[in-house]
């Protein structure tokens, strides 16, 4: 085991070396300067001149990104060119908050999208069945963003139940879940469209086995027989499942965080970009990646402790 | 060689395969749906100045914000442009960005898990450790990253949204590849001197289409959700452009004063990406790769 866990995390390496690679290489050959950025339209070109060397952009690709390598591998990210403050740092700060709407999502998503997945397995082709599928399928189409900007509208604006945009503080007080309830919903609620469709056709095959008809006909009541024989075996393909829909929810986050103006990582990114704030956008990809890395692979052991059956090797 | 070709060859991706497939779209509901909505959309967008009296870009600063009416049946926006005219050229731009996105993902794809599939190897290992690599990179955070150094407008966007779905081929068509490759009549092209160009072109690319048909028309309504998304961050289509994403941000700032402008390109978004979806999953069911397979 620890062994297995030594090698999962030495093949990170090459994973977050290519991402840096193919990050600095889209930074390095697409148009726009942040120096211009900072100084604004009007700057001398002496000026401009003189802050690029400052900051090593006059360098060639090779040598500027050699020297980001470098500092990385001491754990040092750089400074954010336009904020002026450690990229580690700023990303330290936001991340938090991030991480606390992704991870209210994915429990929303969890806990909505099982019993949904099950009731319709369950209830395969009758009209509940039916109407969940094409209310996900109604839900999937529509922009993520658009469904926020109506929330807000009703249930902020109009009906003033929830604040209309910010952070209140930790997941765990009353004032920073009033402020996490409309964002994180509405991120989760996208997912458990996605993930009860999988759920259900998880279920539909593990209510198939010889095993469940075992179960039935010893007389277990049906209630035992779904949620004990069934679901737990079904659960093994809907974890891989959830293990994709993390980079979904992160992806996602980006767009609802700009909305709701949730001070994370993507609405920070989001500024970067704009700004051409090279340090930090290549920070904020590595962050991501490796999260992403990460999730990857405590999915993976969730594997083997769901089904003792499966070893990772 | 043509006799070979003709009689070793399983049923090809045409006649009785393409004409069950019709058969079986026409008796599904979501399918004529689909097929409707999507027929209503191009309908819309090559007709789009003989549906509408107004100009999608010309401002007239004695109708702003003007509430939906017979004369503006949905209202106006921030510069009193008509937010149904918007709309109907905005169809326009949701099918060029969702079909432009959709070839390029198809041809990358295609070809990488064309290649990967056939030639196994170390080229495979190389091309699905980069679909490995791209995936641990979150879709909105790489389109992000792409569209905005890139610097706005359509052209942008599309290459930005291509960025992240052609992976989605790629995996596809590998997995279609790897049945396909070790049957007899691959062998038997190869047994006659086909070239490994010939042989993918006309003897695997053929079988793998089902699935990737299908997938593409789901593609084409994922990838106008996203190009919405980017255009709605300011990092897609420009201000005046009628792109329902960058209209829906400019309806931001007036969510309380003008609920339309928030509300109508949405709607506009979900009707044809739920078209597209229909579309797409009946497709999907209709070409079902297995079900051939076991009738052959």
């Amino acid at each position: 085991m620890g062994n297995y866990l030594l090698r999962r995390f030495i093949l990170l390496i090459p994973v977050l070396l290519i991402v840096s690679i193919l990050i600095s290489s889209l930074i390095y050959f697409s148009p726009g300067d942040p120096v211009r950025v900072m100084l604004g339209l009007r700057a001398n070109e002496e000026a401009v001149a003189k802050i690029r060397a400052e900051l090593g952009l006059d360098k060639p690709y090779y040598i500027r990104y050699w020297k980001w390598l470098k500092n990385v591998l001491q754990g040092n990210l750089g400074r954010s060119l336009q904020r002026n403050e450690p990229v580690l740092q700023l990303i330290a700060e936001r991340l938090p908050a991030t991480i606390e709407m992704t991870f209210f999502a994915l429990m929303v998503a969890v806990l909505l999208a099982i019993p949904a997945g099950v009731i319709s397995a369950t209830r395969a082709n009758t009209w509940v069945d039916n109407l969940l599928s094409f209310l996900s399928l109604f839900w999937i189409s529509m922009p993520g963003f658009w469904i926020a900007m109506i929330a807000i509208m009703l249930f902020s604006l109009k009906m003033g139940l929830l604040p209309i945009s910010g952070r209140g503080g930790p997941l765990w007080t009353a004032e920073g879940l009033r402020y996490l309830a409309l964002p994180g919903l509405i991120l989760g609620i996208r997912q458990v469209a996605i993930i009860s469709r999988l759920v259900r056709a998880g279920m539909l095959e593990t209510l198939s086995e010889d095993y469940v008809r075992t179960a039935r006909s010893k007389g277990l009541s049906e209630r035992i027989v779904i949620y004990k024989h069934a679901l737990r075996n079904a659960m093994i393909p809907t974890v891989t499942i959830f293990g994709l829909q993390i980079p979904e929810l992160l992806s996602l986050s980006v767009i609802i965080e700009t909305v709701f103006a949730w001070p994370g990582m993507g609405r920070m990114l989001v500024d970067a970009v704009l700004k051409r704030d090279y340090t930090l956008v290549q920070g904020i990809v590595l962050v991501y990646a490796l999260i992403v890395i990460l999730m990857n692979l405590i999915v993976d052991l969730l594997y083997s402790y769901i089904d003792p059956r499966i070893k990772n090797e | 060689m043509t006799a070979l070709d003709s009689k070793a060859r399983p049923r090809d991706f045409t006649d009785s395969y393409l004409r069950t497939a019709v058969r079986r779209m026409k008796k599904d509901k979501a399918a004529v749906a689909g097929t409707f909505i999507i027929g209503l959309l191009i309908l819309v967008a090559l007709a789009a100045p003989l549906l509408t009296k107004y100009d999608p870009l010309e401002q007239n600063y004695d109708e702003l914000l003007l509430p939906p009416s017979a004369s503006h049946p949905l209202g106006t926006d921030q510069y009193g442009r008509d937010l149904l005219t918007r709309i109907i050229y905005g169809c326009r731009y949701a099918l060029l960005i969702g079909v432009g996105v959709v070839i390029i993902q198809f041809l990358v794809g295609v070809s990488l898990g064309l290649i990967a599939g056939y030639f196994g190897g170390s080229v495979e290992s190389a091309i699905m450790r980069l679909t490995d690599v791209m995936l641990s990179i979150p879709s909105v955070v790489l389109a992000v990253t792409i569209a905005g150094f890139l610097g706005g407008g359509i052209q942008n966007v599309i290459i930005a949204v291509s960025a992240i779905g052609w992976r989605a081929y790629t995996r596809l068509v590998r997995a279609e590849v790897l049945a396909i490759k070790e049957k007899a009549f691959v062998e038997a092209a190869r047994a006659i001197g086909c070239g490994h160009l010939r042989i993918i072109l006309r003897h695997i690319l053929p079988y793998t289409m089902g699935p990737v048909i299908a997938y593409s028309s789901l593609a084409v309504g994922i990838s106008i959700l996203w190009a919405a998304a980017l255009s709605f961050l300011g990092l897609g289509a420009q201000p005046p452009t009628p792109e329902w994403g960058a209209m829906l941000a400019d309806g931001r700032e007036y969510m309380m004063d003008a609920w339309w402008i928030a509300t109508f390109p949405g709607l506009a978004i979900m009707f044809t990406v739920l078209g597209f979806n229909f579309f797409g999953d009946a497709l999907r069911n209709a070409l079902d790769p297995k079900m051939e397979r076991e009738r052959r």
